[in-house]
């Protein structure tokens, strides 16, 4: 029962029996796309990179990614980073585990990213898509598609935040320019 | 449904009127004490033993048997009675076994008056002990729960009696041995059928009934059963000698698993909606239940770390959040004053302090959590991790196995002070020690406390830290010299001294520095030389190859040039070929050397005599308050624990 979330468009993350949600995990994938040009076999590594930043009052106070893995509180994880994507199996190449229970109460705002760090733009990327899944039951409830390469380097993909005593998880899609997380943040700026 | 219980676990009660069924194959002396709102016995009316068997909502049988059926109205008990400690001992003088390690591990079992159990527990793991209180049934918010506890006692009734607090503990032994006594004629013996039922469940440890006079009749073939089932089902303690004898000899070393996959650890149960969070002792990975608690414990550390750290990033912002709305309310000239701007400003406060309430809310779930897991996990901690106050080290017997890691002390936070997290550091110690005798940068209470108290102070930690590490070495494992130029110590050392901790008196003089340096120097050159050269079995027959901790106490007193540079090496070099270092000193008493001591002391792990907040965690550099594992004033556990290293030294010949 996988939603497919169209750009701006929201979930609420209330299980279905009406309790709320304690562990989510928001995974990333992509793949190359294939080259054209003379050495084909010549690898061609895409270096995408997830963040969290958690956003306090439209303050960014933390964050998670691939230079500082747990955030300070350890409520958001990032398992590692990838610097090659995935072979086409679908799965996730990097995953970032939010423990929604335990995220500080002046946190209200946790927006997910996605950068090239090696510089090709998403034109050069394909089958990517963020995904959120509950950690608890391992069952996806939200799946997000980066559709069209465009010529930039970096989405603004989601952002999970509270309304409520719950949360809320609502796909963006912004595309931007930027190598790291900091890059973005005065585009992040406008989507909060 | 039956809750099987393990060591430190608890269970809600159901009922009130309650039956506690005992089983062990051979007979033993049921009894029940009853503790107030501190755990303490306060006098022997509180106490139902076989010869004065009734007390209002108790009742335990009038001599030692393999069977009891303990009756209890917890409805019926005094208002004050808060705790009820359900205890076997094993009777003296009847010719039985004096060590529950020669019987069947007890079971127990606690049921409703209509039969159905609650909850049961088998008590594995004793050895020489003699008495084990073996379920504790407390109150917890008006409701009573039942742990097990299974805590043995070598030392026997005495023993355990004196460490629940009751006064003159030896005379209601005595009364209680007398009784047992002459009840022994009447004794019901365990019959020769159930002890091979009991072998063949697997609840039965060492198999006794081949090797008790107690029990007539042997069935043929006990004695093979219990060579079959005596290793296995004694759970890692050493067979008793007559068993093994019996059965094919096993070549599988007792307490280490490395080919078959670990017991999974005993995951905690999902908590109920509305049940309160129930944590279980060894809740963690690892091959061994040590490895699991000390994982557990470096989880408890970090959670306590990270849950404070979210707690205060949310009240700076919180902070900060209200000065910037003073200013903004400030800084228009139209608001500043009036009506307007005092509502502004009485809304940015309550802001404030709504999230700082949420803040403290969100901490004090998480703590408590990390409240009531601490309070398992203590119970259940190996002598090597728990505090001197824990029963665990009435039962301390000379260990087989170095354990993984040493308690040093415990760490807190101001935040929630009561809540303890045990300080562990892995063995060997990868860094030498430093109890820093001197005047310390902050802490209250450290200002109160004067120079030569403080000094005292840290022998005693430098004492205490010693005699856990003798104790939790296996016999000869470990050797402790003292260097103490100008005899300094003075009594401080004797519980080291009195029962053959130390090989030899500490050293004085300067003559005396430099020859216990200069002999742990050329034993870390010769052990250096021969572990890069790989020609370990040439080093020279009287090398001592246990692990030396060198004390020194006063530096640098008595120490030249020569010695100063020695030492350096020891601490730099000492470590990784088992030469470890232990500096009681004043870091002001050096400062003639200048910066030159500089890398000394930083490559000493420094721990105070008295509470400090000086140590850092790993993860989010709260700085924590160390508190040193002190043996509690009065009690004479160290004494006993060394008392034990130095019988067994001498056994052994060293």
């Amino acid at each position: 029962m996988t939603v497919n979330l169209s750009k701006g468009q929201g979930i609420s993350l209330q299980k279905a029996d009406g309790g709320t949600l304690t562990a989510v995990r928001m995974g990333l994938g992509w793949q190359a796309a294939p080259r054209r040009g003379l050495f084909g076999s010549r690898t061609r590594e895409i270096d995408l990179d997830a963040s969290a930043v958690l956003f306090a009052d439209k303050q960014p106070v933390d964050v998670a990614f691939f230079q500082q893995l747990v955030s300070k509180d350890g409520s958001v994880r990032h398992t590692g980073d990838n610097l090659v994507g995935g072979a086409g199996q679908g799965g996730d190449d990097e995953a970032i585990l939010v423990d929604l229970q335990r995220v500080p109460v002046h946190v209200n705002n946790i927006v997910f990213t996605v950068n090239s760090f090696t510089g090709q733009t998403f034109a050069e990327v394909q089958n990517a898509f963020c995904r959120l899944v509950d950690e608890t039951t391992g069952q996806e409830l939200a799946r997000y598609t980066l559709d069209g390469g465009g010529q930039y380097t970096a989405q603004i993909m989601a952002k999970v935040h509270r309304v409520g005593n719950g949360w809320q998880m609502t796909a963006i899609g912004t595309p931007a320019n930027g190598r790291t997380f900091q890059d973005l943040l005065a585009e992040i700026q406008t989507v909060l | 449904m039956t809750a099987e219980l393990v060591r430190g676990q608890n269970h809600p009660l159901s009922g009130t009127r309650l039956e506690i069924r005992v089983s062990a194959g051979q007979p033993v002396m049921a009894g029940v004490t009853l503790g107030n709102a501190d755990g303490r016995v306060p006098g022997d009316e509180w106490v139902a033993h076989p010869a004065s068997p009734k007390l209002p909502g108790l009742e335990v049988s009038r001599q030692a048997a393999a069977e009891h059926r303990l009756a209890v109205d917890l409805d019926a008990l005094p208002e004050t009675a808060h705790r009820v400690n359900v205890l076997l001992a094993l009777p003296s003088g009847t010719g039985g076994p004096d060590r529950f390690g020669a019987l069947a591990a007890p079971f127990l079992a606690v049921t409703g008056t209509d039969g159905t159990e609650m909850a049961n527990y088998t008590v594995t793991g004793l050895d020489a002990e003699s008495a084990v209180v073996a379920l504790e049934l407390y109150r917890r918010q008006g409701a009573w729960k039942v742990r097990a506890v299974g805590q043995g006692y070598a030392g026997g009734l005495t023993a355990m009696l004196h460490d629940q607090g009751l006064p003159r503990a030896a005379e209601t032994a005595a009364r209680i041995e007398e009784a047992i006594a002459q009840g022994v004629a009447r004794a019901v013996a365990a019959p020769p059928a159930q002890v091979g039922g009991g072998a063949a469940d697997g609840r039965t440890a060492v198999g006794a009934a081949g090797h008790d006079p107690v029990v007539p009749a042997a069935p043929a073939g006990g004695g093979a059963a219990a060579g079959d089932g005596g290793p296995a089902g004694s759970g890692g303690s050493v067979p008793e000698p007559g068993a093994a004898s019996v059965g094919p000899v096993s070549y599988r070393h007792p307490g280490r698993r490395t080919s078959a996959p670990p017991e999974p650890a005993p995951a905690a149960p999902a908590a109920e909606p509305g049940q309160p969070y129930q944590p279980v002792a060894g809740d963690a990975t690892g091959w061994t239940m040590n490895e699991r608690l000390y994982n557990q414990v470096w989880g408890m550390f970090e959670d306590l770390a990270r849950a404070t750290a979210a707690y205060r990033s949310a009240v700076d912002f919180a902070e900060s959040r209200l000065e910037q709305e003073l200013d903004r309310v400030l800084s228009d000239p139209s608001t500043r004053v009036g009506p307007a701007a005092d509502a502004a400003r009485q809304e940015a406060r309550a802001r404030q302090a709504e999230l700082v309430e949420q803040a403290r809310a969100a901490l004090d779930r998480d703590l408590d959590r990390l409240v009531v897991e601490a309070e398992v996990v203590e119970h259940a901690l190996p002598p090597a991790f728990a505090r001197w106050d824990n029963p665990v080290w009435q039962a301390y017997q000379v260990p087989l196995e170095t354990p993984m890691a040493l308690r040093l002390g415990d760490l807190h936070l101001p935040e929630r002070r009561g809540l303890r997290i045990p300080m562990l550091v892995r063995l060997p110690l990868e860094r030498g020690l430093w109890i820093d005798s001197g005047r310390s940068a902050g802490g209250a209470d450290a200002s109160l406390v004067d120079a030569a108290e403080r000094r005292r102070l840290a022998l005693d930690c430098a004492v205490s830290h010693a005699a856990r590490l003798l104790a939790v070495h296996p016999v000869g494992d470990y050797s402790v010299h003292v260097i103490d130029p100008a005899g300094a110590a003075g009594t401080a050392l004797a519980p080291l001294l009195e029962h053959g901790a130390l090989k030899e008196p500490p050293m004085a003089g300067a003559r005396g520095v430099s020859e216990v340096l200069g002999r742990l120097t050329q034993r870390v050159d010769l052990v250096q030389m021969a572990v890069r050269s790989g020609a370990v079995d040439s080093l020279p027959p009287d090398l001592d190859t246990a692990e030396q901790l060198l004390i020194v106490n006063d530096f640098p007193h008595g120490f030249d040039d020569r010695s100063v540079t020695q030492l350096r090496y020891l601490a730099d070099e000492g470590p990784s070929v088992g030469v470890h270092l232990m500096m009681v000193a004043d870091r002001d008493d050096a400062r003639a050397y200048g910066p030159v001591l500089d890398p000394l002391w930083r490559s000493l792990l420094r721990v105070t005599p008295v509470p400090d907040d000086h140590l850092a965690d790993p993860w989010v550099g709260h700085s924590w308050t160390y508190e040193p594992s002190l043996a509690p004033s009065g009690s004479d556990v160290l004494r006993q624990v060394l008392r034990r290293v130095g019988q067994a030294r001498k056994a052994y010949g060293i």
